[in-house]
């Protein structure tokens, strides 16, 4: 492996990371009124998987999905202007922050209701089938979403008729603030669910690097385009901030403090920046001039959303169905 | 000779499936047993024998990701007919239809449509209880985004379900299952039947009677009783639900003054309060007007005929509203009253229910 792939997957992280962070500072402007789920700490799944796709593959997301439109090639300036209502977002702004979309890039769709995108792209999966295309659907989703009835469904499905996807589960233990605990038997294991169904998974803790989550995701597509059988990752990971949001809210102490000392410890970003500056493969100055152009590029986005004009009235009607 | 062709509503949906998959390549049916020896209720029978199994596909018990995996075929442009073979089971899949299907247009800024047609049976009689006989066309018909039709002859389920296959829409196809055995002549081609379009079955000066579903062909029985009673009915059948053709009932209404909604399911928040509300919003000079409605009685529908035979209007008590919306007493011949039946749709029906 070259180092420009090593580093192009530092700064990718590190794009995403001052997006996220960009919009927690000027949340606060009260200009992108509509929820935020921010991926601040949970970059790696995103990079790493993204980076092993084409444009033609596609991916479904849910409500935290910024990280995984970035890192898959969405339009940032479409995005931001999606957060802020105008009518030049992906969605003209009717979807806002949990319903990210761009055709071009291969994100086919993002929702806020829990798992409901897991059926939704097994079903992309089984019309690339039927047309004989060969592009993989990957769907990401949450700890939560294994709760719900279509996780196991489209796991079923995906197997019984050996579609393939790429079943990507992030766990960062909670789903808003509760706990696996309060949720899930401590026995209860999905890779042992999928496997019962059919389908075979891995499991990636979170002090991973996106190094090697890069690697064992390149051999997994792999794996998955020489056999046409669906596949599971489980990612551990953990949620800097407020479940939704611009803040941390570790003050309202659901998390405990040595939980957090964890997580922060092992941010991707701060283990991977160590790798590469300690292998020599990237230097801090480097790493400036790239933080430089990366902020450039935000300000632009900012500023097209902020000069873009809010959808007129007239919108409110159009799309409600198709001619 | 063709054109009088006379096939029952079963018949009508089998041919329209049918030769609207021979046309489009990418149309799928899919539904639990759509290829079993019954083929849900005859309307699917025999298809198997023209289309591959991965076009009569026969899917896992589990209808809310099935809903997913339409949804996720129409973005691949492939358009799906899924079809329950009662109401009762779509309700698992609430999420999608609701949240993703009606939304999905709308939330992609207009850049993804989601064409699918989803079949639901509505039950009746011979015990079905109360998860397998109501009349849910109001949950759906409350969605923007979601188009809703419920036809009650063989010629109109044929046109409106080529039409709702061909739509770039969701569209909610509601059949009542004492349709499925109504004849009616059907003209062998491709024809469609524009949704959102309602029709005058009978045309009448003494009293409108604005129905839909299988309730048309009640009020089709009763108008033979008020036309011996020289009483002009005019019956107008919704057919789509949403959109809502106002136009003609409307029209209707002034002319005659006498209304009566006749609901296919429970009348509270429902298809008959929304036509009520309408009529209300459009009237002038109100006092001249006399309107009243019947429906299905506001409880779950009971699985004993001793219970379930007052859960539905039937035609003695409609009649009843009707001569005190027209002041006058109308005589009814023995033979109908013989004729009638609570939970059979006639003598021949024995299932499958």
């Amino acid at each position: 492996m070259n180092n420009n792939l090593r580093k192009k997957l530092f700064l990718q992280m590190l794009r995403i990371r001052s997006i996220e962070e960009t919009i927690a500072k000027k949340y606060s402007e009260w200009k992108m009124r509509c929820p935020v789920h921010l991926s601040i700490g949970q970059e790696t799944a995103a990079v790493a998987i993204c980076q092993n796709l084409t444009s033609k593959d596609k991916i479904f997301t849910a409500h935290r999905s910024h990280a995984h439109y970035l890192a898959k090639g969405g339009n940032l300036k479409s995005m931001i202007a999606e957060l802020y209502g105008k009518k030049t977002g992906c969605a003209k702004g009717k979807g806002g922050s949990m319903h990210l979309i761009d055709f071009e890039a291969g994100i086919l769709g993002a929702v806020p209701i829990v798992g409901s995108t897991i059926p939704i792209g097994t079903g992309v999966a089984w019309g690339e089938k039927l047309k004989k295309s060969k592009n993989l659907v990957v769907i990401f989703f949450g700890d939560g979403a294994t709760e719900e009835g279509v996780f196991q469904e489209s796991l079923d499905f995906a197997s019984l008729h050996n579609l393939a996807i790429l079943f990507v589960c992030e766990n960062n233990d909670y789903s808003v603030y509760s706990h696996l605990e309060s949720r899930q038997h401590k026995s209860r294991n999905i890779l042992k669910i999928a496997d019962a169904i059919g389908i075979k998974g891995l499991h990636i803790s979170k002090k991973a690097n996106v190094l090697e989550v890069y690697n064992k995701i390149k051999l997994t597509i792999k794996k998955i385009k020489k056999t046409n059988r669906p596949f599971l990752v489980l990612i551990d990971n953990f949620r800097h901030l407020e479940h939704c949001g611009p803040n941390n809210d570790d003050n309202l102490n659901y998390r405990s403090k040595k939980y957090i000392q964890f997580g922060l410890t092992n941010c991707p970003i701060k283990i991977y920046k160590k790798f590469l500056t300690n292998n020599k493969i990237i230097s801090n100055i480097e790493i400036i001039k790239f933080q430089k152009l990366i902020d450039k590029e935000i300000n632009s986005a900012f500023l097209f959303a902020e000069h873009s004009s809010y959808p007129v009235k007239k919108e409110l009607f159009n799309n409600i169905y198709d001619k | 000779m063709t054109s009088k062709r006379v096939i029952n509503f079963s018949e009508a949906i089998n041919e329209a499936l049918k030769i609207s998959m021979l046309k489009d390549k990418n149309i799928l049916l899919i539904g639990l047993g759509v290829n079993d020896p019954k083929g849900i209720f005859g309307t699917t029978i025999g298809l198997e024998k023209f289309f591959p199994s991965s076009r009569i596909f026969d899917m896992p018990t589990a209808e809310n990701s099935m809903t997913g995996l339409a949804i996720g075929l129409a973005i691949t442009g492939k358009r799906s007919v899924l079809v329950h073979q009662r109401v009762e089971f779509s309700l698992l899949s609430m999420d999608q239809i609701i949240n993703q299907a009606a939304k999905w247009f709308y939330m992609s800024g207009g850049k993804q449509n989601i064409p699918i047609v989803i079949r639901l049976i509505i039950g009746r009689g011979w015990g079905q209880g109360p998860q397998h006989s109501q009349s849910l066309e109001t949950l759906f018909s409350h969605i923007p985004g979601l188009k809703v039709v419920s036809p009650s002859d063989p010629y109109s389920a044929k046109g409106l379900l080529i039409s709702s296959i061909e739509d770039n829409n969701p569209v909610i196809f509601f059949e009542h299952r004492w349709c499925h055995s109504v004849k009616g002549i059907v003209p062998k081609n491709y024809y469609k039947i524009p949704i959102g379009k309602s029709r005058y079955v009978t045309r009448g000066k003494h009293i409108t009677i604005i129905t839909f579903s299988y309730m048309v062909i009640e009020a089709i029985k009763i108008s033979k009783i008020l036309k011996y009673n020289n009483i002009q009915a005019e019956i107008v059948d919704l057919q789509s639900l949403r959109p809502l053709d106002k136009e003609k009932f409307l029209s209707s209404a002034k002319k005659t003054k006498r209304i009566l909604v006749i609901d296919n399911g429970w009348m509270q928040y429902g298809i008959s309060s929304e036509i009520l509300a309408v009529i209300s919003e459009n009237l002038k000079n109100k006092k001249d007007y006399k309107i009243d409605r019947i429906g299905v009685l506001e409880t779950p529908i009971p699985s004993t005929i001793a219970l379930a035979k007052f859960s539905y209007p039937n035609q003695f008590n409609i009649i009843k509203k009707i001569e005190k919306l027209i002041n006058k007493k109308i005589k009814i011949k023995e033979i109908y009253k013989s004729k009638f039946k609570q939970d059979q749709l006639d003598q021949d029906f024995i299932g499958p229910f």
